[in-house]
């Protein structure tokens, strides 16, 4: 049991530290090299556009839902209004940014960890750099600031779904009345809220691309090893997301109360 | 001038060079036999630094590059032009863009040379007016043709064969070696062949290293190895395992 725990710390710090080289090389590649936009607009396209279907329908079911509970609850203590209140905080700042990121993770992370494990094991990563390409410039480089940069998107689309989704629900479902119920979303939704939302997403869009990069281009040789490359990158992006969420939510209190 | 010096390579607890030493001199042809496992795509990969050593030196026209970092070997790396074992062409691409690759990225040439230049060398291995295909599409053969036409489009000074002909039928293997020994005389290059098919062995170089035990064993031209009566040389040559005939299943 103790050779295993060791064997498991052993390769996170690994992993860790990996992660860290990737994220310098990232640097480096960005200050160093010239970024290829074609490259980084067809992943936008694969991340983003090809995302919004998963994100949008997570975004409108989790409003609804977070709508339903909160006005039964709200509606014992005769505060109806504040529903739509509550379920645009919570979307804007934590569930938005964490079920996107979770859903990235799963969609694009897997693609990504897949797609450059199988060129890792059929050498197409080798060849690159013996035709001069650095991987890192080529592979990497467009894949992470794709991500970033659709991130705060997705997780805008999600929230605002959401929302319009939960007020739906409100009113013509729950019969809350409409004007109090917007006028009191939009008097306790502050400006921070949605800041502490959008800030995390780039957080989970940059550890989402880089765990998934690291995961496919060192991913172990046969179909087992991109397997297994797979679902490690969903599973430690996922997990990352979720124990990160906690501090940054923490963090942001402090930084923007 | 590529020169190999005291190399070591461990993975894990198995030492798969245990201090290789050779030098091959600009333009010549050299091919690397050995055992399968025995390390000799490992050591080709360490000529064109994919693979960094545990200790040793590689000398390429007098740069180290043992520990030179990733950046640094981009300039190096483009006086190579590798065949891949699998060709490993890049599935996302048609035959055209594989084989332009270089010549897209760097961007010195219109569009309509790159394509020319494409069509050149695809005549060159004997596959013009395959252009768009995808490599899924391809056989084994011409998949490897194309990753020929690659490895030469931008005119390396030292071309690396990782087993150019394994997997292939025998006249699949007549024309890759044909096209290495075509590729070699019109580029002038320096040819680095690894494989353990004999035949192309003798046929594509001009200088025999037989890599065994971690270590280069013989350095001989292909008549004095194919004459050789040492027992590891001549068993090798010759096909003949030290297994015994009346060992059990």
């Amino acid at each position: 049991m103790t050779s295993y725990a060791k064997i498991y710390v052993r390769e996170w710090l690994a992993g860790v530290g990996r992660g860290t080289m990737l994220c310098l090389d990232i640097f480096a590649s960005l200050f160093s090299s010239k970024v290829s936009w074609r490259d980084v607009l067809y992943q936008m396209y694969f991340i983003g556009v090809k995302s919004q279907s998963v994100v949008t329908i997570t975004g409108a079911f989790t409003g609804m839902v977070l709508c339903a509970q909160t006005a039964f609850q709200f509606h014992k203590i005769k505060m109806d209004t504040a529903t739509l209140a509550v379920v645009s905080v919570g979307m804007g700042s934590e569930l938005g940014p964490v079920l996107t990121g979770l859903m990235v993770a799963g969609r694009v992370g897997a693609a990504i960890a897949a797609e450059l494990g199988t060129m890792r094991v059929t050498e197409q990563v080798d060849a690159l750099r013996t035709l001069a390409a650095n991987p890192i410039d080529y592979l990497v480089v467009p894949r992470f600031l794709a991500t970033l940069l659709v991130m705060p998107l997705l997780t805008a689309e999600s929230v605002c779904v959401g929302i319009l989704a939960a007020y739906l629900v409100a009113v013509f479902l729950l019969g809350i009345n409409p004007t109090y119920v917007w006028f009191n979303m939009l008097h306790y939704t502050h400006v921070n809220d949605m800041l502490t939302g959008i800030i995390k997403t780039f957080i989970f869009g940059a550890m989402v691309s880089v765990i998934a990069c690291d995961k496919g281009l060192n991913c172990p040789q046969g179909a087992e090893g991109v397997g297994r490359a797979t679902t490690e990158a969903v599973v430690y992006s996922s997990i990352t997301i979720l124990i990160s969420n906690f501090f940054f939510t923490m963090l942001l209190q402090k930084m923007l109360p | 001038m590529i020169e190999v010096r005291n190399l070591k390579k461990r993975f894990g607890p198995s030492g798969v060079l245990q201090g290789v030493d050779f030098s091959i001199e600009k333009g010549e042809a050299v091919t690397i036999i050995g055992q399968s496992g025995g390390g000799k795509s490992v050591l080709l990969k360490h000529l064109v630094g994919l693979i960094r050593p545990d200790s040793g030196d590689v000398i390429i026209d007098g740069e180290n590059i043992a520990r030179m970092n990733e950046r640094a070997m981009v300039s190096v790396r483009r006086k190579f032009g590798m065949l891949f074992q699998g060709a490993a062409l890049f599935d996302s691409m048609t035959v055209e863009e594989n084989v332009g690759f270089v010549l897209n990225r760097e961007k010195t040439a219109s569009p309509k040379e790159i394509a020319c230049r494409v069509e050149e060398v695809l005549d060159l291995v004997g596959l013009n007016g395959i252009q768009k295909k995808k490599p899924a599409e391809l056989s084994g053969g011409m998949r490897k043709r194309v990753g020929l036409a690659r490895a030469v489009i931008y005119r390396p000074e030292i071309l690396l064969y990782d087993e150019p002909t394994t997997g292939l039928d025998p006249i699949a293997s007549d024309t890759i070696d044909h096209l290495i020994i075509r590729a070699v005389d019109k580029l002038k290059a320096t040819s680095i062949a690894v494989t353990h098919d004999m035949r192309s062995a003798r046929r594509i170089g001009k200088r025999i290293l037989l890599l065994h035990e971690g270590r280069i064993y013989a350095n001989m031209t292909p008549d004095d190895l194919f004459k050789s009566k040492d027992p590891v040389i001549y068993r090798f040559v010759n096909g003949i395992s030290e297994m015994k005939g009346d060992a059990e299943l």
